[in-house]
């Protein structure tokens, strides 16, 4: 295809996806809107996830606390003047009389990780396998205490309430396109190629003269902008939330969301996604209960997470690498065409 | 060739392991075109040398100089950059990338592009990559790999995958080339295949090349000159024939083959 015409096909695409974000709730009912923002903040927060753990092959556990801390930046930020008075009154003076919008206070939240992800990233980025997976996970923890304790900023393990809910499904899929357009264009481009060289064998990177701290921090970094941003999104989403939004739970479903949609590809990250939320909510209906015919089926409360569970071991027993593996969906493909089966 | 400052030239190069001393005291000088041959028996040091020279390791003693700088202290990547290039006992692909994913990787070290660059998708971008492929490409040709090109590195036979790990090196652009045991595991015919490959690299692209071989065929027929280590310690330099015709080589090494 020519540039023109890819342009013009991006063009389209986009303007059909904005029409479709903004007359959906026309159409649909508030339930499946609520779900289709969701997912879009999941799939921000999966999709930044696969770029440190498929690409560059350091599977860190602790995502979510660049979430929360997306979360509670914005949240802090984005709390209207009189509403900060009265929930955060042991706040700093600068801080108390100082708003900004939605925007500019999610932007913040990623950046404000993007600080941090540089300072924890630059001593837990020189380790390798496991030991990154449970140093990744002290950080997680570290963001949960801290969030706790820090009972000026965040009112502690109260909720924290009060935050304008704009994250509207416009917004949620605006930033779920400009994260996939940064992701896609850098993980297909040399510096994804570096990444993946790290991941693929450390010491032949360094023989052809790749750093592999430099290397892994940079995906590490830029994973925590946008798990800053999609803790703003999820905060202006939910409107009030507490430390534990942000824990182990929240980290197992992104991480299953990964597994199985497949590791090193940005298509299969938004598959994990679909498939993952699409189950949830379907477990959730049969977790309340319901009447097939004659039959009554009791409630049965935590079957999501136990199917979830379930899915979750078959995948890494007969599928390690996920649904997709680090293959990409292409347009090609879906229409039926052959695909060059280039790999990347 | 043979310029005042050598392109590669160790002095006095040390290594111990607690106890052992891997390398006691080696000093080796080549020009760039010129091909040395590094033979001993396994425990000789060869691999240590190798290790020193590229930076995975740190001597105790001594010094290694790249064109007259000393570069003994800095980190493996930096001294690729700086251009010296290597292979390792065995092959270090990157397994699951394709074929020319591998060549690429390493041909980009010449090309540098930002992240920003990648975002924008700016011309410079598009720049890098038409000539990060343009450089695969033709590496590729050089050892009949193209027509494999989007396999799975891990997937290929052995030999190919040697010749690629060589490729790959040769696509950073280096001025010294270092070829840690090539033939290993290949077949004579394939070591012949290899022989000619070598010397048409050191011609074409005009670079110092270390081999370190068990393989005394391609070791005879394809150095300039030969140091024999054994223990750690140098035992003799010279030509392919002096070593040939040496006692004490032959005792230490050959004697044993």
């Amino acid at each position: 295809m020519s540039g023109a015409v890819r342009l013009l096909a991006a063009l389209i695409g986009l303007a059909v996806l904005a029409a479709a974000a903004i007359y959906a709730p026309a159409v649909l009912d508030d339930y499946m809107v609520r779900v289709l923002i969701v997912m879009c903040i999941n799939a921000v927060l999966v999709s930044s996830l696969a770029l440190g753990n498929g690409f560059t092959g350091v599977f860190s556990i602790g995502h979510v606390g660049f979430v929360a801390v997306g979360a509670y930046v914005s949240g802090i930020l984005a709390l209207p003047l009189e509403a900060k008075a009265s929930l955060l009154p042991d706040l700093p003076s600068w801080l108390a009389s100082w708003y900004i919008g939605f925007l500019p206070s999610t932007i913040a939240g990623g950046l404000v990780c993007v600080a941090l992800a540089f300072a924890v990233g630059a001593p837990l980025m020189r380790l390798s396998g496991h030991f990154v997976s449970v140093a990744t996970l002290g950080f997680l923890v570290i963001v949960n205490v801290v969030l706790i304790n820090a009972d000026d900023f965040t009112r502690g393990a109260r909720t924290f309430t009060g935050i304008p809910m704009q994250t509207t499904l416009p917004w949620a899929l605006g930033w779920l396109v400009v994260t996939l357009v940064v992701l896609a264009r850098i993980v297909y481009a040399p510096t994804g190629r570096a990444y993946r060289a790290v991941r693929e064998d450390t010491i032949a990177a360094q023989a052809i003269g790749l750093d592999v701290l430099p290397t892994r921090l940079s995906a590490f970094v830029l994973g925590a902008f946008f798990a800053g941003v999609g803790g703003s999104l999820y905060g202006h989403y939910l409107g009030s939330f507490s430390p534990k939004s942000f824990y182990l739970q929240y980290t197992f479903l992104l991480v299953s969301m990964l597994v199985i949609g497949g590791m090193g590809s940005l298509t299969g990250s938004i598959v994990g996604v679909i498939a993952v939320t699409l189950l949830s909510e379907l477990l959730r209906n049969l977790e309340r209960g319901m009447d097939i015919g004659p039959i009554t089926v009791p409630p049965l409360y935590g079957a999501a997470q136990i199917v979830l569970g379930i899915i979750f071991i078959f995948f890494m027993i007969f599928r390690p690498s996920g649904a997709l593996g680090d293959r990409e969906l292409r347009l090609g493909w879906l229409l039926g065409r052959r695909n060059s089966s280039e790999r990347t | 060739m043979s310029g005042a400052v050598p392109l590669l030239a160790t002095s006095g190069l040390t290594k111990i392991f607690g106890r052992l001393t891997a390398l006691r005291g080696q000093s080796i000088s080549l020009n760039a075109g010129e091909i040395v041959g590094v033979i001993g028996p396994n425990g000789s040091g060869k691999s240590t040398f190798f290790n020193l020279v590229t930076g995975f390791l740190r001597p105790n003693a001594g010094e290694v100089r790249l064109n007259g700088t000393p570069i003994q202290t800095l980190a493996p990547a930096r001294i690729a950059r700086l251009g010296i290039a290597r292979t390792f006992q065995g092959t270090r692909l990157f397994a699951g990338l394709s074929v020319l994913e591998n060549v690429r990787a390493a041909a980009q070290l010449r090309h540098p592009s930002s992240m920003l660059d990648a975002v924008l998708g700016t011309p410079r971008l598009r720049a890098v990559e038409r000539a990060v492929n343009a450089s695969a490409e033709e590496l590729l040709g050089l050892v009949d790999l193209r027509r494999h090109a989007h396999r799975r590195a891990g997937d290929l036979p052995y030999g190919d995958q040697r010749r690629l790990e060589l490729v790959r090196a040769l696509a950073t652009g280096p001025s010294l080339l270092m070829l840690d045991e090539p033939a290993a595991g290949m077949d004579a015919s394939e070591t012949r295949r290899l022989l000619e490959l070598i010397s048409e690299i050191r011609h074409r692209y005009k670079l110092g090349v270390i081999v370190v071989e068990h393989d005394m065929d391609l070791i005879m027929n394809l150095c300039d000159r030969i140091q024999v280590l054994a223990a750690g310690e140098t035992v003799f330099e010279g030509s392919p024939a002096a070593v040939q015709a040496h006692p004490r080589v032959r005792e230490v090494y050959l004697g044993h083959e």
